[in-house]
């Protein structure tokens, strides 16, 4: 099957706030639009399901124009072929499981998938005569998605599909979302603010700034574009690591954590007791390198490693360095000019100098 | 033993009264729970003034355009050789105007409670507006339909005032329960007005009873 391609051509403004967004999307898998809140994600998104209407431009799926303000067509949202998922799920709450699936099953045209087809992709055999009130998030959230799915759109919109759940319940949904392309035959453009959700879904990335486009491409080629901080706000890239309490100071509030051999510190966490693994994020610009043991630092953090890689950001100011520190690689973002100073290269003995670490999750 | 007539008269009434304005109120507080109209506040305004004039104010404009001499009087006479007036279609005229509130305010909020998220949604599944109305946003205001109703038909029952400018006192045709009582009373009947007074005490007792015990069952859809 050959990618259909969208159209978008969606000019509008509101509040002090204008948007004019122009690129044809191919697609092909997977599409995130992604950018940080305020850049016209949802905007573009509900105009291309028709919830709204942009003040201007044109909205169209392969030949067939949704919206085009030159041709004053405006097809209503239901009669429009785009499945929408919204953050909530919002699940019709007078209706079973199993009646919201016949809601959108009666209305669809049919497809290639049968209603259990989709009843067994997504284990939804035992919740199917629950009220929606008694579902959990996750739960919620797969209805929606089968519910979605079944009135056979030609064009998947996901609005934030994880952004409600937390990290437990996300991994119970992602497996579904990275299948639907392929199984379902169903291209899919989601929004999502969450750069890993982003590197984890996406074939293709829409870059949003402002409003405007500001890159559109292969995920894996605008992932690497890594100077994301105009973006997304701050800096994302970092590392996840895995380690266990290793114990509380008391009077300095301190947790100390092992990872392999290495201690590191944070500021106290009391939900934590001896022994429980842990992760933990550390942002790569949190991450500073030092050639020689640092003493009469501020900076608690010192670990030992040897540089694995370098990679500088062409036109960028920085570098970023991956430091093996035994048992994981660390991610460090420091300037061009101070690999050049510190004369850093590949197997060089170095210590990681960690300014700041977060505590990401208990592992069960 | 009092004659019942006119407890048939008036259950007919709210009856007919509650009928006419589910049809006619529904769509118009979809309207309103829906609109951006500049003139959204001024319906909402007019379709409150029954809830503070004064009976007789409304019965006496009614009494101005219903009456045979006048446009909308006469076109009724000319359609049905009946007077709008001092008959029975001229009370559900009459009460149709009078209980407006109290069918349209109770939906307008269930409507405005439930928002756009599941019209948005049912549209997304390819469900058209009016379809998406019956499907999905009146089973999720059930509680303000009953609520609504209820209250339209309990109301209408306790009508007097309009009625009695309106409709007179004809018995089988205008004279509902509560001029019956009015006029047992003035004639001293005392042992008459006891029984439909406490009749109405008892049935309007049971009704509010009704929506404040369907209101508690079902605390999530209207707000």
């Amino acid at each position: 099957m050959s990618a259909e391609h969208l159209s978008l051509n969606v000019k509008t403004a509101f509040d002090g706030f204008d948007i004019d967004i122009a690129e044809t999307l191919t697609l092909d898998g997977a599409t995130a639009i992604f950018g940080a809140s305020g850049a016209g994600k949802t905007t573009l998104m509900r105009s291309i399901a028709g919830f709204q209407t942009p003040q201007s431009g044109r909205i169209a799926l392969g030949d067939e124009a949704w919206f085009d303000s030159a041709q004053k067509i405006n097809l209503p949202a239901w009669r429009r072929p785009a499945g929408y998922m919204f953050q909530d799920g919002r699940l019709f709450a007078h209706l079973t499981v199993r009646g919201n699936l016949a809601f959108a099953d009666q209305r669809s045209p049919g497809g290639q998938y049968a209603r259990d087809h989709i009843v067994d992709a997504f284990a939804l055999a035992p919740l199917l005569d629950r009220r929606v009130t008694s579902l959990s998030g996750g739960e919620c959230q797969r209805v929606a998605l089968a519910r979605t799915l079944l009135s056979r759109p030609r064009l998947l919109l996901l609005d934030e599909p994880l952004a409600a759940l937390d990290r437990k319940r996300k991994s119970e949904i992602l497996p579904y979302l990275k299948d639907l392309p392929q199984r379902f035959g169903a291209p899919t453009l989601f929004v999502s603010h969450d750069i890993e959700e982003v590197a984890q879904l996406a074939d293709n990335i829409l870059l949003l700034a402002n409003g405007r486009v500001d890159a559109y491409g292969a995920a894996a080629d605008i992932i690497s574009m890594l100077d994301l901080e105009p973006v997304t706000g701050r800096y994302d890239a970092s590392t996840l690591l895995e380690g266990r309490v290793a114990g509380h100071d008391q009077s300095l509030r301190l947790t100390r954590v092992a990872l392999g051999g290495a201690i590191i510190t944070m500021p106290i966490n009391d939900r934590l007791a001896d022994g429980d693994a842990v992760r933990l994020r550390i942002r790569a610009q949190d991450v500073a390198i030092a050639t020689t043991k640092p003493e009469g630092i501020s900076i608690r953090n010192a670990l030992p490693g040897a540089v694995h890689a370098i990679t500088e950001q062409s036109g960028t100011a920085f570098a970023e360095i991956f430091i093996d520190i035994g048992d994981a690689c660390l991610r460090s973002r420091i300037t061009r000019a101070s690999v050049a100073d510190l004369g850093l290269a590949e197997g060089m003995p170095v210590y990681a100098l960690i300014k700041s670490v977060s505590f990401d999750g208990r592992l069960s | 033993m009092p004659d019942l007539g006119p407890l048939w008269l008036t259950l007919g009434l709210a009856a007919s009264t509650t009928a006419i304005l589910l049809l006619l109120g529904a769509p118009f507080a979809w309207w309103l729970a829906q609109t951006r109209s500049p003139f959204k506040p001024v319906l909402e305004a007019i379709t409150a003034l029954p809830l503070v004039l004064p009976p007789t104010v409304i019965g006496f404009y009614l009494l101005i355009a219903l009456n045979p001499t006048a446009p909308i009087g006469a076109f009724w006479v000319t359609l049905t050789g009946d007077t709008l007036t001092f008959s029975f279609a001229g009370l559900v005229v009459a009460s149709v105007i009078y209980s407006l509130p109290f069918m349209v305010q109770p939906l307008q909020s269930a409507f405005e409670a439930i928002g756009r998220g599941p019209m948005e949604a049912a549209a997304s599944l390819r469900a058209s507006p009016l379809d998406a109305f019956f499907t999905v946003a009146a089973p999720l205001s059930a509680r303000g339909f009953i609520t609504a109703s209820v209250l339209t038909f309990a109301h209408t029952i306790g009508e007097f005032g309009v009625v009695l400018m309106v409709g007179g006192n004809i018995p089988g045709r205008t004279k509902v329960v509560s001029i019956a009582i009015y006029e047992h009373v003035e004639t001293l009947r005392y042992a008459q007005a006891h029984v439909l007074s406490a009749v109405l005490l008892i049935f309007s007792f049971l009704v509010l009873l009704f929506v404040y015990a369907a209101n508690k069952r079902y605390p999530v859809h209207v707000g």
